[in-house]
């Protein structure tokens, strides 16, 4: 478990990062967090033949406010989006979702670019940005663009992401009035890749769903978004007979795929679980 | 007897310091000279022929000294037999140190690389060329033992590879009669130890003296010294092997490894010190592992609810070899003779059958068959219990051995001379108020919360004696002897033949010489795991180290006082027997008025011999030796209570209490064994609710890395009461017995009747370890 000879560069512009991207191409992996691709590279899985050190790029941004959203940096730590008084204010559901993340040394260096380009299926921080609607900047030497959540994850550990790209930066939106939001997800010990995820977000108004989306995690080969459950519950209060009805619509939604430890069958159970119970939790509040 | 402070005092271990300090010498610290690192080749099929191997790209490969297969090896290191001589019926195949012709298990060593580095070691590894024929492997014992299955060694006729029974009274007769008789299949998967410190060891051969240094994290510094000088053809008094800091053992590092003896061959090969550490992902596909048995039980009781007939079948295998040197028999063996021990019962029968098949080889870790014959018996009780309405409490109260019954001879077989399990439960009833929770229980239940109580009795066979190793004709010593040396300045050295992985047994035995001679316990210093300088012995596993390697220290310490009394004696003209030594002073033993230091006696016992007349015994430096006689184990007991909750929407377990009755005899150093009780139990929570290894149909490994294969993380568990009850072993002088076990023996069973006492009201009873929650979800019907 000793990994192979890689090269390392370490530029200090984004220009330098998309020059080395340019030179080495697939060859070439973006060091964030290294919380995730250093355990590759030293099981050998697919190590990279280059390391592309981003923690010393000066351009990118920090926790910025803008009107109407927060712009999160892709080297924005686990552990100061928790702490981030931006995000706590205007997007309370990251800074609930990150002490699910992992554990706290890993929360130390850990980055939300390289949690969203990994793209885990079991991890929060996507499906949270997936359930608020967030959208991606991805820039490269030929130019920037913005992806909505939504549509950057196309697969298994596949992303909207080409090989001259970097993720620079997240955006937002901030919570409304009238916001909820929710996460929680099972697993066996704290800290833990999830078995099965839940972020919600919505918004409710004179005790009516106004808008609502529900992202599991664990649960598919990417983030899913529960679009037929969240259809079923706008416009309606979120009573006890809504609320099955949603966890219904989310079971009959997923479709798990095997793996030799757990069963889709328990994934799939658990999703409905964690819909009732999120809903659950949502409606005590708003009443 | 009564025995001095700090005899049974909690004193912080001697090792802790430093090793909180990073001040530890672990395997992976060690650097010599020259040094190299090897990484090995292994089979990623369970069975396979191995038809080709070229070498050629990778021996060409930067850094690379040498690659080395099996047939570089013959005539460097020999084959050997995991045999018993109690079990001369046992298939044993030949072992070899890599695989000759075919590979029998997914992770077998194949071929070595020896590098300058590691990742060089390993860059080569990847270019070597393993032309396999993969052959259909066998991967489930029932499956093994069909005679149409292919036979896994061909030197035998069949996969089957040793059984064994035991049978008292007429247990058809008492089952056909009895009015009630419970009856389960219960399965317990497979795991490992997991120790945090992965198996290791440096070399270290010099051709010109012809001498072996072996620095090794392992269990048994004496046994190794033994097996490498045979096995390399070395004079034994030319191999050393020292265990230094150990950082875990859990009994899969008191084995020889396949891979650890090529290791040691190559650097005789070479003549260089050479490095191979696991890592992870080989330690989970090489160590040992353990469980991977079924069994089928039933218990028969009277219409009142007294036990009276147990019959149990259990099916396990070895992997694809007997482990060496000790054999894979004990895990079944130990069910059969432990299981229904602590109930009065007339009739008994057990069958154990052992097969060979292709995983990794199966052996002993932390309390040997120990938690599948507890929990199979208590779910037994539990399950007789609720077929006739009786509280479990009542059903153990009723059913226990008691004081009058002591001493006897169990249905397995085992002597037992006076165990506690009526004053452990009392003493459990003490601390838990089973009533209260009783209504508590059912005012949550009629909340949708299931809380359970679950009670585990167990028998822990400690200490084994010298009879079971010395007739099955392996050199694993029982007897253990300490060597202590007065220094000049008084101070106190001590050698002993038991090891420290980490459970403190050094300060356990400090403890023992500082109080049987007198002195501080800041005194003596506890030298061990060496096996050039420490005196012959076991080392530690099977729960030994404070009943022999304790008793040992304490004649050695009776031995090396009554020596400083007789010069102090003679100086002071006084009879040794009217003085005594405390604090590390010579007193008056009545008035306890100082006389003289010990390092003024020890001054003249060292450099004015001419002082003291020939006829006095005056040695200043002593051995004295501990085997016990005509007893297998000295069997200690206790008690597990489990308060979990279930959540029956996720299957998730979690906690709400944790109490621990144990009575290992005299207390060497009841924080010491607290914490070995905790961590025990720990483990023991490992095997009930985390730990598995998944194998595909085909028989690969699923989850070898710790991302999934899960083990047990400090949130999750419960803070563990620990209560002691002591009743000495009349055996010996110190009265201990063994304690390292416990915590994992009866976990499996508390936490079992726990969960399926919460369970309760949905009439499911779940017998399989460990306890996921697909199971629980699968048992409640909902998934
Ligand atoms: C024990 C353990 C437990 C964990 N548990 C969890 C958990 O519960 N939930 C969870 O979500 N995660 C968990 N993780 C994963 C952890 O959160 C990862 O660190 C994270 O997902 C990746 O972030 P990183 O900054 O470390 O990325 P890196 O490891 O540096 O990179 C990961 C991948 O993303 C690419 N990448 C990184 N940054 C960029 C960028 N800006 N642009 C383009 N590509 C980029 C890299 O090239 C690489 O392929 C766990 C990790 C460990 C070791």
């Amino acid at each position: 478990m000793k990994a192979p000879d890689f090269a390392y560069m370490r530029p200090d512009s984004l220009d330098g990062v998309f020059a080395a991207l340019a030179q080495y191409g697939d060859d070439a992996r973006i060091l964030a967090g290294g919380q995730t691709l250093m355990a590759l590279q030293n099981m050998r899985l697919a190590a990279a033949d280059v390391l592309v050190d981003i923690n010393r790029v000066p351009d990118l941004p920090d926790i910025v406010e803008e009107p109407g959203h927060l712009l999160i940096g892709a080297l924005v730590r686990y552990a100061a989006l928790a702490e981030s008084p931006l995000v706590q204010q205007h997007v309370p559901l990251l800074a609930d979702a990150v002490p699910f993340v992992a554990h706290a040394a890993i929360r130390n260096r850990g980055t939300v670019g390289g949690s969203l380009a990994l793209g885990d299926p079991a991890a929060e921080i996507p499906a949270c940005m997936l359930a608020l609607g967030a959208e991606v900047i991805l820039s490269s030497a030929a130019g920037t663009r913005t992806i909505p959540m939504r549509e950057f994850y196309l697969g298994l550990y596949e992303t909207a992401l080409r090989p001259d790209e970097v993720l620079t930066a997240v955006r937002v939106p901030k919570r409304r009035p009238g916001q909820f939001h929710a996460i929680d997800e099972i697993v066996r010990r704290r800290g833990d890749f999830a078995l099965a995820g839940l972020a919600v977000s919505g918004v409710a108004e004179k005790g009516a769903v106004e808008a609502i989306s529900l992202a599991l995690f664990g649960v598919a080969d990417r983030p899913v978004l529960a679009t037929d459950a969240a259809d079923l519950l706008i416009g309606k209060a979120l009573d006890p007979a809504q609320i099955e009805t949603a966890k219904d619509a989310v079971i009959a939604s997923l479709d798990p795929p095997d793996d030799p430890i757990t069963p889709p069958a328990y994934r799939r159970h658990i999703g409905g679980v964690l819909v009732q119970r999120l809903l659950g939790q949502i409606r005590e509040k708003l009443a | 007897m009564t025995f001095q402070a700090p005899i049974g005092s909690s004193l912080p271990r001697d090792r802790a310091k430093r090793l909180l300090a990073g001040r530890g010498r672990y395997i992976d610290d060690i650097a010599l000279p020259r040094m190299l690192h090897l990484a090995f080749v292994r089979s990623p099929y369970p069975y396979a022929r191995i038809v080709a191997i070229n070498i050629a790209q990778a021996a060409a490969m930067p850094g690379v000294i040498r690659v080395v297969t099996a047939a570089d090896l013959e005539g460097v290191v020999e084959p050997w037999r995991g045999t018993h001589n109690l079990f001369p019926d046992m298939k044993v195949p030949v072992q070899t140190a890599l695989a000759t012709d075919t590979a029998r298990w997914q992770g077998e060593a194949v071929v070595a690389v020896a590098a300058r580095s590691r990742a060089e070691a390993e860059d080569a590894a990847e270019h070597i060329v393993v032309e396999w024929a993969e052959l259909p492997a066998v991967s489930d014992a029932a499956v093994a033992l069909d005679p149409a299955a292919p036979v896994i060694h061909q030197d035998y006729d069949g996969n089957q590879a040793f059984t064994a029974a035991v049978s008292q009274g007429d247990p058809a007769a008492a089952f056909a009669d009895a009015p009630h008789v419970v009856e389960r299949e219960f399965r317990f998967n497979r795991h490992t130890g997991v120790s945090l410190e992965t198996r290791g060891l440096v070399a270290d051969y010099d051709p010109t003296s012809d001498r072996l240094t072996v620095h090794q994290s392992h269990q048994t510094p004496h046994q190794q010294q033994d097996l490498y000088a045979r096995l390399l053809s070395i004079p034994e008094q030319n191999v050393r092997v020292i265990c230094d800091d150990v950082g875990g053992a859990f009994g899969l590092k008191h084995h020889l490894y396949p891979d650890e003896l090529a290791a040691c061959a190559i650097a005789k090969l070479l003549g260089r010190p050479l490095k191979y550490v696991a890592d992870r992902l080989e330690s989970f596909l090489s160590d040992i592992h353990c469980r991977d048995h079924t069994v089928t039980a039933r218990m028969a009781f009277d219409a009142e609810g007294r036990i009276i007939a147990m019959e149990l079948d259990d099916l396990f295998h070895a992997g694809a070899y007997s482990q060496y040197p000790r054999s894979s028999v004990a895990e079944g063996n130990q069910i059969i003779r432990v299981s229904g021990i602590p109930y009065r019962h007339d009739h008994y029968r057990a069958e154990t059958r052992m097969a060979y098949l292709n995983k990794p080889v199966l052996g002993h870790i932390r309390s040997v068959g120990h938690p599948i014959a507890c929990a199979v018996t208590e779910q037994l009780v539990d399950l007789g219990a609720r077929a006739l309405g009786i509280d479990p409490v009542t059903m153990r109260q009723w059913n226990y051995l008691d004081d009058t019954d002591f001493p006897l001879t169990s249905m397995g077989g085992i002597a037992l001379e006076k165990l506690s399990f009526q004053a452990c439960l009392d003493r459990a009833l003490e601390r838990v108020d089973v009533d209260a929770f009783r209504a508590e229980q059912k005012t949550l239940r009629d909340a949708g919360v299931y809380r359970g109580i679950g009670f585990a009795t167990f028998v822990d066979l400690t200490s084994i004696g010298p009879e079971y190793y010395g007739e099955g004709g392996q050199h694993i010593s029982a007897q253990e002897t300490c060597l202590l040396r007065l220094e000049a300045s008084g101070g106190i050295r001590c050698y002993t033949g038991a090891t420290d992985q980490g459970q403190g047994i050094d300060s356990g035995i400090q403890q023992v010489v500082a109080g049987v001679v007198g002195v501080p316990v800041s005194d003596v210093k506890v030298n061990s795991g060496d096996s050039e300088l420490c005196p012959v012995g076991g080392g530690s596993w099977g729960s030994r180290g404070a009943a022999l390697g304790g008793e040992a220290a304490l004649r050695a310490g009776r031995e090396l006082r009554g020596n400083i009394l007789n010069i102090a004696g003679v100086l002071l003209q006084k009879a040794a027997d009217s003085l005594d030594i405390r604090d590390g002073e010579i007193v008056d033993a009545e008035s306890g008025a100082a006389h003289m230091t010990l390092d003024e006696v020890a001054a003249v016992g060292h450099f004015k011999p001419y002082m003291i007349p020939d006829d006095v015994d005056a040695d200043l430096t002593v051995t004295a030796r501990y085997a016990s006689r005509g007893r297998m184990f000295l069997p200690a007991n206790g008690l597990h209570v489990a308060i979990v909750e279930v959540d029956t929407d996720t299957g998730l377990i979690a906690f709400h209490r944790y109490l621990v009755v144990h009575d290992c005899g005299r207390l060497l150093n009841p924080m010491l064994v607290a914490e070995q009780v905790r961590g025990g139990v720990v483990q023991g929570i490992g095997g009930a609710l985390y730990e598995e290894f998944v194998y595909d149909g085909a028989g690969a490994l699923c989850n070898g890395t710790m991302a999934d294969y899960l083990v047990p993380m400090a949130v999750e568990m419960p803070d563990i009461e620990v209560e002691h009850l002591e009743t000495p072993t009349g055996t010996s002088e110190l009265g201990a017995k063994g304690a390292g076990e416990a915590g994992t023996t009866g976990a499996f069973g508390a936490i079992l009747n726990a969960v399926n006492d919460a369970l309760a009201p949905f009439d499911v009873t779940l017998s399989e370890t460990p306890l996921t929650p697909t199971r629980i979800l699968q048992a409640l019907g909902k998934i």
